[in-house]
Parts: C-alpha cells; structure tokens; sequence
C-alpha cells in the first residue's frame, strides 16, 4: 500500500492509524512562526465508528489504507450474515449484523447500497441516502390534518421507525433521509 | 447565489476593495514617516536556512525568497535609512485556510528603534486595519507559566513532552525540545492569545532567536530579543531587534544546515552576501514582518486568507 505524506492529507483520503483503517475528515495545516508545522487532522476510525483528533508533524507519512466504497445490491439475510453482490461481476460478500449495523433498518432486498470493502472484506454498509419504504404500522390517520404539525411514530418494512405526519396511513410509500432517520414526504404510487 | 466560475475571483469584489483601501492607508502612513520604499528581488541565487521553511526552488535561478530580509538588510547596511516594502514571498507546502503559498510579507526596519519603539508601531499599524484596539505584552515564560505551569527556559525536555501529550493525542512520540515548545505554543496557549487586544509575545527562547540578537531579561535568563503579534489567537507578526554579529550569525546558519541534513532536508546554500553586509556593519535597528493576508482578514471578519486574496493557491 502507498504512504501519504501530511502534505497530501485530505478529507476521503483512507488511512491505517494504531492498526485500524481511517477516513481523513479534516485536516489543517497549523504553523507556529518559524517553528516546527503540524497538522491537525480529525479522522474516522472505520472500525469503531469513533472520531479521533491527533495532531501529526507535517511531513510525517502514514500507510494508507485498503478500503473501497461500492456500490453492491443488498440480496438477503440468512439469519446470521447480510449477503451483497457486486452488480459488475456478481462477486458476493457477505457481512455480520456487527458489520451492516443500523443500515439493517433501511436495507430491502435488491435495493443498491455502498459496502466499504478492508482488504477485500466488507467493513462497514451505508443504505442509500434517501430510500422509499412501505409504513407497516402506524395509527390511522387524520383526514385533511396537514397542517398541524403534529407526528406519530411508523414502522417501516424494513424495521426502521420514523416520525411521520398525522395524515399519514398504514401501508403507503414515504420517502426517508437515512442519515437523519426522517420522513420527507409521502411518495404517489 | 450564482454560480462561481473558476476564472473568476475567490474573495468578494467588496473584500477586494477593503483591500485596497487599507494598502492605501499602510502606504500614507509610511509616507509620512518618511520610509523609502523599497523593492527587492523575489528571486535570488541563496535562501534562508530555517530548517522550518521550505523554499521553492526555481531550477536554473535560484530560489524565490521566504521574506525580503536579507535583501532588506543588505540595503540597511548600504546606508539606506528606515525602510519598508510589501513584498510577495513563498513558502512551499504551507496550504490551509491561514496559509498561502504566495503572499504578501509587510516588511520594515526601523534605524535606532528598540524593540519596545517598533512594537508600538506595529500596534498604530495593525489599528490602521482593525480600528481601536488595545494593546498588551507578555513574556514567552509568563505564557507558559500561566497555561500550563511550566519554565519552557528552564524545565526538562520530558516535561514538556508530558504536557504535549496532555493537550491533544499525538501521532508521534519522539521530537525536539523547540517542536514540543511549538506544540505547546500552537495548542494550548496561541488559542488565548489577543482575544480583544493586540498581544506582543516578547523574550523567545533562545534556541528561536532565529535573526534576533539575545539579552538577559529581568530575571538574568538569556533570552531572544524577539517578538510577535497575536490577534484572535492568530499570528501576525514577527519582530527583532537586529542581529548584528556576522560571526554569530554565521554560527546560526551552520547550526541550521546541521539540523536540516539531520532532518533529511535539502541543503541551501547560505547567502554570502547578506554576511557580508553584516559584516561591513548593519545600523542598531529593529525590523518586523507582518502577514499583510492575515491583517486583512482579521480586519475584514473574514475566516479564511481565501476571503482576501483575489487568486489563492489552487485557483490561480
């Protein structure tokens, strides 16, 4: 694998600190006078989810990390693994639940989601960003109530529970922001 | 708002002429102090030493200078009085939202000025930028004493490798005594610096006398006759009472070159030149640059050097 230089730090940029692969979220380049340059640099380690800030000499190189993102199409969970396959070559992975973590919530089988591949194996799984899912249960709704305001809770097929408007029914299509866990909007079908 | 075009300007038409007009005042103020102006080659056959800056070489001619100082000095020792200039200077690698390759170096030296007459100068020449504003100064060691309870002049190495360690995680374990000083300086003190006052940090350790000449403080300590300018917790300024001893000056170069070939880093050749001036005798004076980029950002409430620079680096 390539070093990178703190000179070619950027925010995406995959890295290998204390063994485990990180992501460069921040980096700024922080330099006293005449002195010695640093760079401030926030990273994410891929394997906790923990955000770490540390502070490098500039100039220092780290390994960089094996870690991909793809695009792969969620098939289906066979109780113990989440099973994936690349569209392209229809090579599959599977990934444990510890892996796939909350995206489990929104995940519908043959839907495309990005699987972050270390070394090959997948590491972490982010559903899309937005995703239309079916209510499954919720309280009926308050006929021309869409106005208020007011929200109850929706359970989606997928498991995932949002906040929804009082309008909305019991089997209709809603539109949600994964990475907030919202509704957006009903979708017509 | 409409979409931006490359070609077009970073910063604001309206911060551009912001800029102009505190140029303008910068320029009639020195005007009627009665510098010369003066304009030195961005492009010379030597650079500095400073392990810690980088000089972007231009192969064939040379390097293009890191700050117009030696030029400056050569002047000053031709008998040129008092002079200033806005010079454009580089530094390779130095990229961030307070950092351009490229930028424009506020440079003057004052003939039988003391430390203590220039930093009161600096203070009338940031104002023409940020307006009233009041002004302090704080000993280097005080600092250190007050954020972190340590002698940076006097307690060991590890200790302050201890307190590094304690203001942030760091991914490195081994450096020198002036790099664990410029952590500590960055991290835990330069953040309080001039939050409503121009603060002057006076009597630097003398490991970063750089081009400035020592004297014992108050307390008998050897210190560096150096100073700088924090506003906002950022760094404008870097002042000395003049080196000048052509041999000691010598001494530093060598010690310079040993650390860089030590650190892996290119040799540069030393600028025989400028000793020589040196030696011939450089006038009692005391000469400061100031960060035109970052005086003006301040000045205009701006958060990056981006905001103030019609072409930064990497959209020119």
């Amino acid at each position: 694998m390539a070093t990178y230089s703190t000179n070619e730090f950027k925010s995406g940029l995959k890295v290998m600190l204390e063994g485990d692969p990180c992501t460069i979220l921040e980096n700024e380049f922080v330099k006293p006078g005449k002195g010695q340059a640093f760079n401030r640099v926030k990273l994410r380690n891929l394997k906790t989810n923990r955000v770490w800030e540390k502070t490098f000499k500039s100039g220092d190189s780290i390994e960089g990390a094996d870690v991909i993102d793809r695009d792969m199409q969620y098939l289906y969970n066979d109780g113990e693994f989440f099973h994936f396959m690349e569209p392209e070559n229809f090579e599959q992975h599977q990934a444990s639940s510890a892996t796939v973590g909350d995206a489990a919530l929104w995940l519908r089988e043959q839907d495309t989601c990005t699987v972050t591949l270390y070394n090959g194996a997948p590491l972490a799984v982010s559903p899309p960003n937005f995703v239309e899912l079916e209510i499954v249960q919720t309280e009926p709704g308050i006929r021309g109530d869409t106005a208020t305001g007011g929200t109850k809770p929706a359970r989606l097929s997928t498991g995932a529970t949002v906040k929804v408007p009082l309008f909305v029914n019991e089997g209709e299509i809603i539109r949600c922001d994964t990475r907030s866990g919202e509704y957006v909007s009903r979708v017509k079908s | 708002m409409p979409a931006r075009t490359a070609w077009q300007a970073s910063a604001p038409l309206a911060n551009l002429r912001r800029r102009g007009e505190i140029v303008a005042r910068i320029r009639a103020y020195f005007a009627a102090q009665g510098l010369l102006e003066v304009d030195t080659p961005q492009l010379c056959p030597a650079t500095v030493t400073d392990p810690h800056l980088e000089s972007i070489e231009v192969a064939g001619y040379g390097y293009l200078q890191t700050s117009p100082e030696y030029a400056m000095k050569r002047l000053l020792a031709s008998g040129s009085g008092s002079i200033w200039q806005i010079a454009h200077v580089f530094r390779g690698n130095e990229i961030g939202r307070r950092h351009n390759p490229e930028f424009s170096m506020l440079e003057w030296y004052r003939v039988g000025f003391t430390p203590e007459q220039l930093m009161a100068e600096v203070a009338s020449v940031a104002r023409l930028a940020l307006g009233e504003v009041r002004c302090a100064s704080h000993r280097y060691r005080d600092l250190f004493h007050r954020h972190l309870g340590l002698d940076p002049l006097r307690c060991s190495t590890a200790a302050l490798r201890q307190a590094a360690r304690e203001h942030g995680e760091l991914a490195f374990d081994d450096a020198d005594r002036d790099t664990w000083l410029e952590l500590l300086m960055s991290q835990a003190i330069e953040p309080h610096l001039g939050r409503d006052e121009l603060c002057f940090v006076i009597d630097y350790p003398p490991s970063q006398a750089a081009l400035a000449r020592l004297r014992n403080d108050i307390d008998g300590q050897p210190v560096a006759s150096r100073f700088e300018l924090y506003f906002r917790g950022i760094e404008l300024a870097n002042g000395y009472h003049e080196l000048l001893d052509a041999g000691e000056q010598r001494a530093r170069f060598a010690a310079d070159l040993q650390r860089r070939s030590e650190l892996g880093l290119p040799a540069v050749p030393i600028d025989e030149d400028f000793l020589a001036a040196i030696g011939s005798g450089l006038p009692e004076c005391s000469g400061v640059a100031l960060g035109l980029d970052r005086l003006l950002m301040l000045a205009l409430g701006a958060d990056s050097l981006q905001e103030v620079m019609a072409f930064p680096f990497g959209r020119n």
